[in-house]
């Protein structure tokens, strides 16, 4: 047993640390770190930045783009980003539908898509969640029916992350009613500029768009956009549960988010001495550093274990990640106590260089503590979680 | 990084676990535990002929200069079979004597098996706080006197030598002016009273009258003695850390087969989604402490202080915090009988309960972890 890095790995985590200094745009850190919402633009620029590198998607194989890393410079990458305060290389299309791609789409769908996806030439989003499938996905009811060269798709997907930027969207539909529910289900790549669809935004509780509704009425999907075999779907989404996923733990996140909490801190009062200082709340700060502290081992001791069978041990460090999260935010909003009641979206869109109020560090820290409650809820809620670590690791 | 333990550790940690399904099992423990002695002979010796005593020790004296991670895995599986003989209060003591150097020929007998060792640092007022010394040390140059009174002395009155810790200088619960002592128990003065403790081992307390030491009984330098005691805990804490990891294994093994096997309502009581969760989080405070032993033992040998302190407390604040979790809901999940005296995981629930409170609980822990260096943001941040 060694916990330490190699010298090689250390040797690539100061070429990481190197390109970030010099690629990272000031402006876009500044957003990061403050906790300001971010524009398309924002996440297509740097994106974009990180394609240009090479470095878009460790993960993938080499010959679709990927960086051959090993898991552990993975890891170190991800944590450096997160230390760097970048913003993140969204989701949806690298790490969700691609690998889907990858395993069970065709040669001409791979060559298409893939490229434009490590390169950011289209943003896609998650058509998963309906408005009466949410943990029970299966029970989804959008159709898709077949009509010569085409599926006519009808219905509703709910919760779409950002997919008012979308250009494409990755769903999955109902193409057999007749059998059970995990099997009449097929995974279709959407054309978001298809007649038909609708997007309605979703505005969550600190007033932010980032989810929508987008309703499907007669759209024309061609057949060539079926991924794998019809009636499948059920298992490609599957796979992706078995996928590396290790960053949901978001540990380099908070662990930048750890330090942001201290000086916040120190520069809130409690009996005229810095709040950090009070033992009460030091204890609380402590308790949750100590707590990351023991998931970056777990996240550390998963990320050794891989290839040995995909992990369910995901659902624990999504469980404990998320909460982590929000108890960051939560101690945020303790900590500025009254301050953080002034609320100035224009502000958080970067209309204004000052926040209403004055403080601009503490300006956006309540709305972040709402808008964090979606963390155990989203991506398999925590319950659903436990689920899967009774169901697939405890055998229960 | 490597998570991995190599061949020679697995094979160590599967003869304890081969002996204890064998020779150590539950009524064998059970016996043990109600024996005048309280402790086995044969079970020490079985210890020693394994290298268990000579595992930690420097290969000078007869040992095979084992790291903390090798003993990670030895005190899993004695946490595991809830062993009570007096194993880690000997490589405890013996680690003081490691840290300090000399007394080659008590180690030598450690390593051998032929002595046991105790540590006797707690007083009644110094709850978690080593340094809370009111017992004292007289003298110097040619000798010293003790006097005072230790206790809760885990498995004092089996052993041959105590480690004591005695004020030399200074207020009561100054570092400075601390110095340790290696106190023959049959050294006039010495007094040891045994009793049993509620997990299940002995402890004993210890009162020291006009207690006459030659010099040679110091460890490491009059006055000197806090750096090394506070290093001495760490590694000290680092075991406990990992015996309750096993323990946490074994009840939540047991908890998890009495999930499967249990029948109410027509099917097993596994299938109830409000135990199901509970299984969830217990799974998951495991894995945490698993982790943070694991980390503390990678590190304690050789961590600079700050960080030494750092990682052992907050793996022991987390440890204790899984081992107090996981041990209320396993007794919670087995039902009546969680509560008898015929279950295991009753007994490891309470050897559990009483290693979190042991070498600092968790409150202890977070304190300490926040009064390092590093814990409140640098001036400049």
């Amino acid at each position: 047993m060694d916990l330490n890095y190699s010298s090689d790995e250390t040797a690539f985590r100061d070429t990481v640390r190197a390109f970030l200094d010099s690629h990272l745009p000031a402006d876009l850190q500044r957003k990061v770190r403050g906790h300001l919402r971010l524009s398309r633009d924002d996440y297509v620029r740097w994106h974009k930045i990180v394609a240009q590198q090479g470095w878009a998607a460790p993960a993938w194989p080499v010959e679709h783009g990927g960086t051959g890393w090993t898991s552990v410079q993975r890891h170190i990458w991800e944590d450096e980003c997160a230390r760097a305060a970048t913003p993140p290389i969204l989701p949806f299309g690298i790490n969700m539908v691609a690998p889907v791609i990858m395993a069970f789409a065709t040669e001409a769908q791979k060559a298409h898509y893939l490229p434009r996806i490590l390169n950011c030439d289209d943003w896609w989003c998650q058509g998963y969640s309906e408005p009466g499938a949410g943990s029970d996905l299966a029970s989804l009811k959008t159709t898709a029916v077949r009509d010569g060269d085409d599926y006519i798709v009808n219905g509703q997907k709910t919760w779409t992350t950002l997919g008012q930027h979308a250009d494409m969207i990755f769903c999955l539909v109902r193409t057999d009613t007749s059998v059970r529910k995990q099997e009449g289900i097929s995974f279709l790549l959407i054309d978001m500029k298809t007649p038909g669809i609708a997007v309605r935004p979703i505005i969550m509780l600190d007033e932010d768009h980032e989810i929508n509704e987008v309703f499907f009425d007669n759209v024309r999907v061609p057949v060539a956009n079926l991924v794998g075999q019809e009636n499948r779907g059920w298992t490609y989404a599957k796979y992706l549960l078995g996928h590396e996923r290790t960053g949901i733990a978001a540990v380099g996140r908070s662990k930048r988010e750890l330090a942001f909490l201290k000086q916040l801190a120190m520069q809130q009062f409690k009996k005229g001495e810095p709040l950090l200082r009070d033992p009460a709340f030091a204890a609380k700060v402590a308790g949750l550093e100590i707590e990351l502290m023991a998931l970056e081992m777990t996240v550390l001791r998963v990320i050794s274990e891989e290839g040995k069978g995909p992990g369910p041990q995901a659902s624990m460090l999504k469980v404990r990640g998320s909460e982590i999260q929000q108890q960051l935010t939560e101690l945020m909003v303790e900590a500025l106590g009254p301050q953080a009641l002034p609320f100035d979206p224009a502000y958080l869109e970067g209309e204004h260089e000052h926040s209403a109020a004055g403080d601009d560090l503490a300006a956006p820290l309540a709305a972040y503590y709402f808008n964090y409650r979606k963390t155990s809820i989203y991506g398999g809620s925590n319950e659903i979680q436990k689920n899967i670590i009774t169901q697939m690791i405890l055998g229960l | 990084m490597d998570f991995t333990f190599n061949q020679e550790q697995q094979q160590f940690a599967d003869a304890l676990r081969r002996w204890a399904g064998k020779d150590y099992r539950f009524e064998a423990r059970q016996a043990i535990i109600h024996s005048d002695s309280g402790v086995s002979d044969a079970a020490w010796a079985t210890l020693t002929e394994l290298g268990m005593t000579a595992l930690p020790l420097p290969g000078e004296q007869g040992g095979f200069d084992g790291t903390a991670v090798d003993m990670l895995l030895v005190m899993q599986e004695l946490g595991r079979a809830l062993v009570v003989e007096p194993y880690f209060a000997t490589v405890f003591g013996a680690q003081f004597l490691k840290l300090a150097g000399g007394h080659g020929g008590v180690l030598q007998r450690v390593a051998e098996g032929g002595v046991k060792l105790a540590c006797a640092l707690g007083e009644a007022q110094s709850r978690h706080d080593l340094h809370d010394i009111a017992t004292t040390a007289t003298g110097g140059g040619d000798g010293f006197v003790l006097d005072g009174t230790k206790t809760v002395v885990i498995h004092g009155a089996q052993a041959g030598y105590l480690i004591v810790s005695a004020r030399s200088s200074g207020e009561q619960r100054d570092t400075d002016g601390i110095s340790l002592f290696l106190v023959p128990c049959d050294a006039p003065g010495v007094t040891v009273r045994d009793y049993r403790t509620i997990d299940g081992q002995r402890a004993a307390s210890v009162t020291l009258v006009q207690v006459v030491l030659g010099s040679d009984a110091l460890i490491g330098q009059a006055g000197k003695g806090w750096d090394m005691l506070d290093a001495a805990a760490d590694y000290g804490a680092t075991l406990l850390c990992a015996e309750a990891v096993g323990a946490m294994d074994a009840i939540f093994a047991a908890t998890l087969e009495y999930l499967k096997t249990r029948q109410q309502f027509g099917a097993p009581i596994g299938k109830f989604q409000a135990l199901q969760h509970r299984m969830a989080d217990m799974f998951i405070h495991l894995e945490q402490a698993r982790s943070m032993a694991m980390l503390a033992a990678a590190k304690v040998d050789t961590a600079e202080p700050v960080e030494r302190r750092r990682i052992v407390s907050a793996a022991k604040a987390r440890v204790g915090q899984a081992a107090t979790f996981v041990g209320q809901q396993a007794v919670q999940l087995h039902g009546g009988m969680g509560v008898t005296d015929e279950l295991p995981a009753a007994h490891h629930f309470k050897r559990l309960t009483m290693i979190a409170l042991t070498l600092g609980d968790a409150e202890h822990h977070v304190e300490r972890f926040i009064a390092q260096p590093g814990f409140l943001p640098s001036e400049t941040a």
